[in-house]
């Protein structure tokens, strides 16, 4: 775009979609603002007023709301920590020549088509039932007790889950980016005498840097919000409360639209708050 | 010492026959040049010498021992790539420094090697530099030193200057060329750049389809190629084939004469043709004679000053003693 002229030529064709996002955007995000501030109780009298900021006051105080924040922020490490490392040593398995190599890759990737919903209760009633699961079955095979995974472990088990989930995308994300590796690098550092794990830690890591960057950012974003695992498995019970499904609780259980919303807005800052430091920590990467 | 003896080697891919037996003595200190068109099998070669293709059958030997089942790394060899395949991750620096790194050489000898290399790669401001922020020349000598600084006993090239413009592959040919005479190590190099091979070599293998055509000095296939193919890919232009009735006189399948063994006169000689295009290069002129009835087209040298326009009549006085002749199976008859 060159020229003045067609510059606002392209401004005015973009308004109408620029437009169309903003109010989208803007439109939900105006109204929780709004809720937030108010009293508004749908079944016990509607909308009660303005009330400043007590919403806000009310939520951070809650007992529950630190806990969640610390199971939200567990979560959700665990999980980047488990998919990248999972999915590297898959990416690097997946790329060896191999028989059967198109229909391991679409195994591999199958558990992203699975919706959230179904797989957490396939999890939770086929692998984790404590009596009929095949977990319990291996436990009880090797003369072990049984675990009731979802009460004596509930975060451990849906970061279990959550990572099972997110695993196809990391190794998805990571093998192209292996597979994108120029092999006579690698045949260099093969005749200048670099074992295999010196070829991973001097070539192959610093390689998948820019990828690893891309899974944990988008990850991020989705894993924040994460629910259908939690309402499925454990209902938030057992300390496995993240605030995404704290604010659910507030709007729904508790039927107060004003102290959800401000939940909603802390979880929008808490967001950022993460993203501000993924992006200082490892956008570095990006740039390069 | 850097000797190198490829025994009845052979290399298939899938059930495609890339190299058939094979037969080659590399000696210590000479600079080989393998050279062939396209797909000939010049890098697969070098690649088993390197030890990163696995040979079918066959073996090779090392200074003589046995090398067919020794690792790349311990081979002793050092190799270019056409792509550099710098890290890119590494400081130049660093890039040097791995081999040695991965030798576990102690570091101030790790050092010495290093500023010896950059110093006579020209290298030493750069050393601190990523080798995306370097010029393709820069980026060469850089895998020039990662190679140096091993002390190999030979030198593997592939292709190393095909990613460079003009002017810079002819400052690096030198630069190459310079490198050897000082090291007087053993150097193998891949081109399909037939300049690059009479320039550099010591000695030339010519390759086609993965069977050695000839082995010999620049001069050696120059003067006296041993069969069409040999004669026809070395020299530029290409030397002109005739075959028929004109080759037959002088008792051979097909004659060959090179553009520079040439006469040209615009009175009388012994064929007579049509000028075609001319390209001027400055000292010399090349045009292209047509319908002599000998061939499709006769290139010929003249001096850079003599004029002549499309469509002249022009005759053409080949020297007879330069005159090539071959068989009807393609070799050289004396
Ligand atoms: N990994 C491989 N699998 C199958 N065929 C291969 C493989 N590598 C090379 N070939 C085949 O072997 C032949 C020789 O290849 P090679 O790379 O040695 O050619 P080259 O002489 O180096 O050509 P160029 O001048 O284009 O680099 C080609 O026909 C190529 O298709
Ligand atoms: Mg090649």
């Amino acid at each position: 775009m060159a020229t003045q002229h067609s510059r606002s030529a392209a401004r005015i064709m973009m308004a109408p979609a620029v437009v169309l996002l903003l109010g989208w955007m803007l439109v939900p995000l105006i109204m929780t603002l709004m809720f937030s501030f108010k009293r508004y109780l749908p079944l016990r009298g509607g909308d009660l007023g303005w009330t400043g900021f007590d919403n806000y006051i009310r939520f951070v105080s809650s007992s529950a709301f630190w806990p969640a924040v610390s199971t939200t922020l567990i979560i959700v490490g665990a999980v980047l920590i488990i998919t990248i490392v999972l999915g590297v040593l898959l990416a690097l398995l997946l790329d060896q020549p191999m028989w059967g190599q198109g229909v391991v890759r679409i195994l591999v990737i199958a558990p992203f088509f699975v919706m959230p919903t179904v797989s957490s209760l396939v999890w939770k009633n086929m692998f984790m039932d404590p009596t009929n699961g095949l977990f319990a079955h291996l436990w009880r095979f090797f003369g072990a007790d049984p675990v009731a995974w979802l009460s004596e472990a509930s975060v451990p088990s849906i970061i279990m889950i959550v990572s099972w989930q997110w695993l196809p995308f990391a190794t998805l994300i990571l093998l192209t980016a292996v597979q994108s590796l120029d092999s006579e690098q690698l045949e260099a550092a093969e005749m200048d005498g670099a074992p295999a794990l010196s070829k991973f830690g001097y070539l192959i890591l610093p390689h998948l840097s820019r990828a690893i960057t891309i899974v944990v950012l988008i990850q991020t974003i989705f894993l924040l919000s994460i629910f259908a695992e939690i309402f499925v498995t454990t209902g938030g019970a057992f300390g496995s409360r993240t605030l995404t499904y704290l604010i659910f609780q507030r709007v729904l259980e508790s039927q107060n639209v004003g102290l959800g919303s401000a939940g909603g807005v802390y979880a929008i800052i808490l967001a950022n708050i993460v993203a501000i430091f993924l992006m200082r920590i490892v956008g570095k990467n990006l740039d390069a | 010492m850097g000797q190198i003896q490829l025994n009845q080697v052979t290399k298939t891919f899938g059930n495609v026959n890339v190299i058939p037996p094979l037969d080659l003595t590399i000696h210590d200190g000479e600079f080989t040049v393998f050279v062939g068109p396209s797909g000939c099998g010049k890098s697969t070669l070098l690649r088993m010498i390197a030890g990163l293709e696995d040979l079918t059958t066959g073996s090779i030997s090392i200074d003589g021992v046995d090398a067919t089942d020794t690792p790349p790394a311990k081979r002793g060899l050092a190799m270019v790539f056409q792509s550099y395949a710098l890290y890119p991750h590494m400081s130049v620096r660093k890039n040097i420094a791995f081999p040695m790194r991965m030798a576990k050489m102690p570091e101030d000898e790790q050092n010495r090697r290093i500023e010896a290399a950059a110093k006579a790669l020209n290298l030493t401001d750069y050393l601190d530099r990523r080798p995306g922020q370097l010029s393709g020349g820069q980026r060469q000598r850089v895998a020039i030193g990662r190679a140096i600084v091993r002390e190999p006993s030979a030198f593997l090239f592939d292709e190393p200057l095909s990613n460079l413009d003009a002017a810079l592959r002819v400052g690096m040919r030198l630069e190459i060329t310079e490198m050897h005479e000082r090291l007087k190590t053993t150097m193998i190099y891949v081109t399909h750049d037939q300049v690059e091979a009479m320039t550099m070599a010591d000695k030339i293998v010519v390759l086609r389809a993965g069977i050695i055509e000839q082995v010999g000095s620049p001069l050696e296939l120059y003067h006296s190629p041993q069969n069409e193919f040999v004669a026809s890919f070395i020299g530029s232009p290409k030397m002109n084939l005739i075959k028929g009735e004109e080759a037959a006189k002088h008792g051979a399948a097909t004659i060959g004469i090179r553009p520079e063994h040439t006469g040209v006169s615009m009175t009388e000689g012994m064929w007579k043709g049509r000028v075609g295009v001319s390209e001027h290069l400055g000292s010399d002129t090349f045009i292209h004679v047509h319908d002599t009835g000998l061939a499709d087209m006769i290139t010929v040298r003249i001096n850079g000053d003599v004029q002549v326009k499309h469509g002249d009549t022009i005759y053409l006085n080949p020297e007879l003693d330069k005159l090539h002749k071959f068989g009807a199976d393609g070799k050289r008859i004396d």
